[in-house]
């Protein structure tokens, strides 16, 4: 499910009990889960393009990819629909103020996002263990799906937030809503911009992500043709992505000046309305005064504005109770813009690079850096939704519900946000464990992974020693395979 | 009817295609967690591995459609719900999360003894989310959730009904997986773990038959309401499911496993209907009715959108992927080592 109402760290000095673990549980589930929402997006679209190649050209190594990526993609699809499924009980029970109000405003692309979660959850299992039961591009077809649903559920996740930024289709006459057009809650002016922005972050997410996994072997010396394109496919969807993305951003960011000119004012870390405006870079807020910013004139008008010099309406315009906290705002909208700005640096260098004959594969700090890549737009990411959520406090709904309403009263939220840290710690290291040690036995030649106490594997696997360690059932029922 | 029954209807379909696959799902995790140790439990759990593997997250996904179009179509009686019985929901959460996890985790584990700690928590959570979902529809079906909300926290689900219907749950989930994980073994031609399963399964049969005839009693002084509903309007189901759930156990004893799964199918069915018609036209049952509760007529509209196009664009391929699962080809074809090639 989406990335909806979440905020970090703040004082909940007068809200309801219930606010302030229901916001440090939702962030936390919702961050979470948005790392394995960007595969679900992301990776069925790269597995595609190399399974095609291997079928295609009958390239033996891009297949072996395909099927790996598969066998990973069973593990993080796994935990992604858990973890999504937090998110939807979630909206009810920390929410229940937004969702008993708005539930029929809202509601109806949470509706469609759970139509494109069925066909993405079938195909896959149709993708899975479809192998070698059906014709080979059958087979490869059931992943165009997969690769559909998770461009409908990005938009259907994305709109909800996008309403909750331009809140539409409702009249609001006191507390009751009425005149409710869900088709336009669902298609507010936000969406188009809001989606594209998230789509494309996903696939850099995945890019990077992937593409640094291969660079960590190549650093190592694995610089087998099995490396080179498991580095490759994915950083060219990275590529794509983090030299797209800045303008996306920019053009969402002069949207946000015209609509929630108190969440720019965050971003930019304006205390007053300046013309031109200047660009603090990095800095904090301390009793309203900008201390340890890098400030460069004028450029902050050109950045939000696209102008020379129109105002950025600062914070004084901003009645006190509607503030949002701007220290965490500003610096994590900056966290985002420096690292996608570094990335697209960087990829823009490599090309650049490869086009002058010259392969980075082959340098260390090249590779170096493709492996903190992934985790830097894994923060970019992060980072992103921190500003836009937090930047739109104190609201939930965009100057019509504040977050202190939409709020569970529950104190007992507390238990539940500790379980929800244990199960988290607990689901990542189990992640890890799992999927480091289907690397390793990757490496050491086994193929198939079978369970430890599934099938004794083809003789071949236990010649070639990697199941030392496995209990193999004796009840020799290899003979089924 | 109106469109408020329709989306009321819709949503129900979604209770009821939970409570069967899903059901089925978590059901499995019963007989895995009686399999015994890791040598003599190796078959059964490459069974259900098998079994479940390729489906469990479609399954899955019914629970998710059930709460879109529960907060969509009637947000007021569904915050009521979540606020009420947040501790239950928590709990029921709690489980799908440990299941899904440990279940994928299971089966790429590299060593036995990481299998056998995430195998331990998938089928012990197996457990835990039906009984608490059970729990849930109990609450509501006994009038314990009032409209406004906020009800309390524990008196609300720890009462018969409730229970009643948290071990209602547990046993129909471990019903159906036994019926279904029964056929699946001697299509594959094992024997011996067909037989373990069906002497289990009737075991089960015949505690979650009782189960379900013996809670009527309670329900009648703790959930009036419903009592009346079950005992008039949906007695021809409470029958049905009765008639069902005896002949499958006839059937599992004269070893006609693939049709017993039709009847245990329908029995179940008949049990999670009859609750659903029982309670009509009650959404939460004497606070607020199913009309009382709709949201915008707009919203439904579009829910009843969403219903249609989810008839059209998920259940073909589901029903692909169910034929596939359970078709000869898929038992027998593809070792997973010779594809592709």
């Amino acid at each position: 499910m989406g990335a909806v109402v979440t905020t970090l760290v703040l004082t909940a000095s007068d809200g309801p009990p219930g606010l302030l673990p229901a916001r440090e549980q939702m962030a936390l589930s919702l961050g979470w889960h948005i790392i394995l929402a960007c595969f679900g997006v992301a990776f069925p679209t790269m597995i595609y393009v190399v399974h095609r190649r291997g079928l295609v050209r009958g390239d033996d190594v891009a297949l072996s990819l395909a099927q790996r990526w598969a066998k990973v993609s069973a593990v993080l699809f796994a935990i992604g629909a858990v973890s999504g499924t937090v998110l939807s009980f979630e909206m009810g029970l920390l929410w229940p103020g937004l969702m008993g109000s708005f539930g029929d405003v809202l509601g109806l692309p949470f509706a469609f996002e759970g139509l494109s979660f069925f066909v993405e959850a079938i195909f896959l299992g149709l993708y899975l263990y479809g192998r070698g039961r059906m014709p080979a591009r059958r087979h490869l077809a059931l992943l165009i799906p997969m690769g559909v649903a998770g461009v409908v559920g990005t938009f259907c996740v994305v709109s909800v937030n996008a309403w909750m930024n331009n809140p539409t289709g409702f009249r609001l006459v006191g507390s009751t809503v009425s005149g409710v057009n869900p088709w336009r809650a669902m298609f507010n002016d936000g969406v188009w911009l809001q989606f594209a922005h998230m789509w494309v972050g996903a696939f850099m997410l995945v890019g990077f992500v992937v593409s640094g996994v291969y660079a960590a072997g190549m650093l190592k010396g694995r610089r087998d043709a099995h490396h080179r394109l498991g580095f490759t496919v994915p950083f060219v969807f990275a590529t794509l992505g983090a030299l797209v993305q800045p303008l996306i951003g920019h053009v969402l960011g002069l949207r946000v000046g015209n609509t929630q000119p108190s969440k720019l004012a965050a971003f930019e870390l304006a205390v007053t309305t300046e013309q031109p405006a200047p660009l603090h870079l990095g800095g904090i807020l301390v009793d309203g005064k900008v201390h340890w910013a890098l400030t460069i004139p004028d450029i902050g008008s050109l950045i939000a504005r696209n102008s020379f010099d129109k105002p950025v309406p600062g914070l004084d315009t901003i009645p006190p109770a509607d503030r949002p906290p701007v220290n965490i705002t500003h610096l994590a909208f900056q966290s985002m813009v420096g690292i996608g700005t570094l990335l697209a640096l960087v990829v823009a260098l490599f090309w650049l690079a490869r086009w002058r004959g010259r392969d980075w594969r082959e340098n260390a700090w090249f590779l170096r850096f493709a492996v903190i890549a992934g985790p830097l737009a894994v923060l970019a990411l992060e980072a992103g939704w921190v500003a836009t959520e937090v930047g739109r406090q104190p609201w939930t709904v965009w100057q019509v519900l504040r977050t202190t309403d939409a709020a569970s009263t529950n104190p007992g939220i507390w238990w539940s946000y500790a379980a929800a840290w244990i199960v988290y710690a607990g689901m990542t290291l189990g992640a890890f464990v799992v999927l480091r040690s289907m690397a390793r036995r990757w490496r050491a030649g086994e193929t198939d992974l079978p369970s430890p106490y599934g099938p004794t594997p083809p003789l071949s696997d236990l010649d070639s020693g990697i199941s030392g360690g496995r209990e193999v059932p004796a009840s020799g029922r290899g003979h089924r395979a | 009817m109106t469109s408020a029954d329709l989306v009321a209807a819709a949503l129900f379909v979604g209770v009821l295609a939970y409570a069967l696959f899903g059901g089925a799902d978590f059901g499995s995790g019963f007989f895995d967690l009686t399999a015994g140790g890791s040598q003599r439990g190796a078959a059964l759990r490459t069974l259900i591995d098998q079994s479940i593997g390729p489906v469990w997250e479609a399954n899955h996904v019914w629970l998710i459609y059930v709460l879109v179009m529960w907060w969509t179509g009637f947000p007021a009686a569904f915050a009521a719900t979540t606020t009420t019985l947040f501790v239950p929901m928590m709990l029921a959460l709690l489980g799908i999360v440990l299941r899904g996890a440990s279940f994928a985790f299971r089966k790429y584990a590299a060593s036995m003894a990481q299998a056998r700690l995430f195998g331990a928590i998938f089928a012990g959570s197996s457990l835990i989310t039906p009984f608490f979902l059970g729990t849930v529809a109990g609450a509501i079906a006994s009038g314990r959730v009032p409209a406004q909300g906020n009800g309390d926290l524990f008196a609300s689900w720890l009462q018969p009904t409730s229970l009643f219907g948290g071990l209602v749950a547990v046993g129909t989930c471990a019903f159906l997986a036994g019926t279904f994980l029964t056929a699946d073994a001697q299509r594959e031609g094992e024997t011996a773990l067909a037989d373990q399963l069906r002497a289990r399964t009737l075991g089960v049969g015949v505690f979650t038959g009782l189960l379900v005839f013996v809670a009527l009693v309670p329900i009648e002084r703790d959930a009036p309401t419903l009592s009346d509903g079950l005992l008039t309007r949906a007695a021809p189901l409470v029958v049905l499911s009765g008639v069902a759930g005896a002949s499958t156990l006839l059937l599992l004893l004269r070893r006609r496993f693939a049709i017993a799964r039709l009847t245990a199918v329908t029995a179940v069915a008949a049990v999670v209907l009859g609750w659903g018609v029982g309670q009509y036209p009650w959404m939460l049952v004497d606070e607020v009715t199913i009309t009382r509760a709709a949201g915008a007529p707009a919203t439904l509209a579009g829910l009843l959108v969403v219903a249609t196009l989810a008839a059209v664009v998920v259940l073909p391929p589901l029903g692909y992927l169910f034929w596939l699962t359970q078709s000869e080809q898929w038992t027998h074809a593809g070792h997973p080592g010779l594809a592709d090639s």
